[in-house]
């Protein structure tokens, strides 16, 4: 009798849950969910200041606790406690409000990213995404273009005109940038044929990962991402060196340190976005051992590390590109967007889409092969960014270049003094 | 009224985004994994501080544990920053000793003539710097806090040994 009904859950473990298990599941999910990613962006803030100070031969934060590790929860009791300012004439409501506006949206995508293998429980297999939508890539991009209402509210609500500036900035600079973004997500969907994103990723444990079958847009998406989160060398709209500090100049206290988490919420959303879309989400490479059935918990808690590892290692690189590069300058910022990445992405999506068309007619089957041709041409395409699209342009340079006869002529000057004509002296 | 920025002049050939970017990204990994530390690391490590440092003042003392200072007052009156206050004082044997002595440490510019000065080789700047307060008038070091002073005192200034060796 117990073997049996151990039996019958053993067997129930591979199926679905019923409703009621499915909400508690759920419900359980979130609270995990939330506090998993509440601590990674409370430590990649720390995470900043450590590696920014190694970048730069620093120490960085390593007093308070082990290794400065307790230093975030420093920080968080003295940002809690610190008198909170409200500037005159601002408009009150909307100034409350935006920090949080701009926190929820990054926190909201995390709903639809899956974040391993389904697990096994007695009760029924869950599926390791708060919410498997079906139209979870359509739902990621609508929310992640909602985060920039928190930062023009802030900037509008302030009345202050650095404020103001910071918060139209982010605003153009999101609006460019998430064209480019959207056409380079559009072929991922050209390969996947579905907007869920455990198909994406499904798709790409068969395929090959899609940061090798389309690089390009994968390089596009990276750098859309920069510009999205509004990280260095897209940091425009918070330029200290310009706009004292954007759109969060007259916040003070917890208010102020809602932005920064937003940046770094944020920061996490787009590498998870990154990692799901491009670099296979929680796939383990070289291996079809964890998304084939039957489902064990060391598989999910396996694709569990492999998807947080991949995070963390983009969450780095954010960190790393920030202490590498200086700020774009606004007009650069925007001819980078219009001009480059958006006529890339798009001519690419045709590229992408004529190739999977073609490999459909000739009866190539969607698997290593049909990945294989795709990667070929990638690397061809990547080939020539690199080495002839990337060469030899400047993205809207300062000045108009002088005229060649008039650099000659200049340049002759400064050596011989002799080839210009000298003036006519007066009553000679 | 046009605005001219002055650019630097260079060379089309030589421009390139990704691969500059991908240099400064190899140099500042490089840096995180190989940090090239050249300052001293202050709380964990200090430096030495030459014999001749002039920092907080010290108080001798005599056997008995008096101040030897004799409130003869050459040292108020050599003070450029005018910060030692001295209220002598006389006992029933007519040695004097002073009732007051007080430097105020904030405004002191560290000369070292009040050593050099003393008679008695009473009052000392010493080999000592890490006198932080959380108040100004905790600056204000008064006879029992300099006698209770225990770093070594400077050695002055020697015309016969002029580099201190
Ligand atoms: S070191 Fe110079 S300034 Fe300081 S108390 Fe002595 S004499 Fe005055
Ligand atoms: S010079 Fe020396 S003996 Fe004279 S008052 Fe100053 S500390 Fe005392």
């Amino acid at each position: 009798m117990m073997t049996a009904m151990l039996f019958a859950q053993v067997a129930n473990s591979q199926t679905d849950p019923s409703t009621g298990v499915f909400i508690i599941a759920t419900v359980v999910k979130m609270v995990v969910i939330f506090t998993i990613y509440m601590v990674g962006v409370a430590y990649s803030t720390f995470a900043e200041r450590r590696v920014s100070a190694w970048i730069q031969d620093r120490h960085g934060p390593n007093r308070v606790g082990p290794q400065g590790l307790l230093q975030v929860a420093a920080d968080g009791i003295k940002n809690i406690m610190k008198e909170e300012t409200y500037p005159g004439y601002a408009s009150q409501a909307l100034f409350i409000l935006a920090p949080g506006l701009a926190f929820i949206p990054a926190f909201i995508t995390w709903a639809v990213i899956p974040f391993g293998s389904p697990l096994p429980t007695p009760w029924g297999r869950i599926d390791l995404v708060v919410a498997d939508l079906p139209v979870g890539f359509l739902f990621t991009l609508a929310i992640s273009s909602v985060g920039v209402y928190g930062i023009v509210l802030a900037g509008w609500a302030s009345n202050n005109k650095y404020a103001l500036l910071g918060g139209l900035r982010a605003s153009a600079q999101m609006i460019s940038y998430e064209i480019a973004m959207g056409m380079s997500t559009v072929c991922v969907l050209l390969l996947s044929g579905n907007v869920s994103l455990n198909q994406v990723i499904a798709q790409q444990s068969q395929m090959g990962w899609n940061a090798l079958l389309l690089s390009v847009a994968a390089f596009i998406f990276l750098i859309s991402a920069f510009a999205e989160t509004n990280r260095v060398p897209f940091d425009l709209p918070e330029a200290e060196s310009e706009l004292i500090a954007g759109y969060h100049t007259e916040y003070s206290a917890m208010k102020f340190s809602m932005f920064p988490i937003s940046e770094y919420a944020n920061m996490i959303t787009a590498s998870a976005m990154m990692a799901t879309l491009f670099f296979g989400g929680w796939d383990i490479p070289f291996t079809q051992w964890d998304n084939t059935g039957p489902f064990t918990v060391l598989k999910s808690l396996a694709t569990f590390a492999m998807f947080s590892s991949k995070v963390l290692f983009f969450v780095f690189f954010y960190i790393w590109i920030r202490w590498t590069l200086p700020r774009f300058r606004y007009d650069q910022l925007m001819s980078l967007g219009w001009k480059i990445l958006l006529p890339i992405s798009l001519g690419y999506v045709v590229v992408v889409a004529s190739t999977v068309l073609a490999l459909d007619y000739a009866g190539v089957t969607r698997g290593p092969m049909f990945g294989a041709v795709l990667f070929g041409i990638n690397i061809v395409l990547m080939g020539l960014l690199l080495f002839v699209a990337d060469r030899g342009r400047l993205v809207s340079p300062a000045y108009s270049r002088l005229d060649k006869r008039n650099v000659d002529k200049l340049r002759a000057a400064s050596v011989g003094r002799s080839t210009l004509p000298r003036p006519v002296e007066k009553g000679a | 009224m046009t605005i001219k920025v002055k650019v630097l002049d260079r060379p089309i050939e030589q421009v390139s985004y990704v691969r500059a970017t991908v240099k400064g990204l190899a140099l500042t990994f490089k840096h995180m994994v190989d940090p090239h530390k050249v300052t001293v690391q202050y709380p964990d490590e200090r430096w030495d501080i030459s014999p001749r440092w002039r920092g907080t003042h010290r108080m001798l003392t005599t056997e008995d544990g008096k101040a030897k200072c004799v409130a003869c007052g050459l040292c108020p009156t050599v003070c450029p920053a005018n910060c030692i206050k001295l209220v002598p004082g006389e006992d029933e044997q007519g040695n004097r000793y002073p009732l007051v002595f007080e430097i105020d440490e904030f405004r002191c510019i560290f000369c070292g003539y009040c050593q050099e000065v003393c008679p008695e080789e009473a009052i000392h700047v010493g080999r000592h710097y890490e006198n932080a307060e959380y108040s100004r008038d905790s600056f204000v070091y008064d006879l029992q806090r300099l006698t209770e002073q225990t770093h070594p005192v400077c050695e002055m200034w020697d015309p016969a040994d002029q580099k201190g060796e």
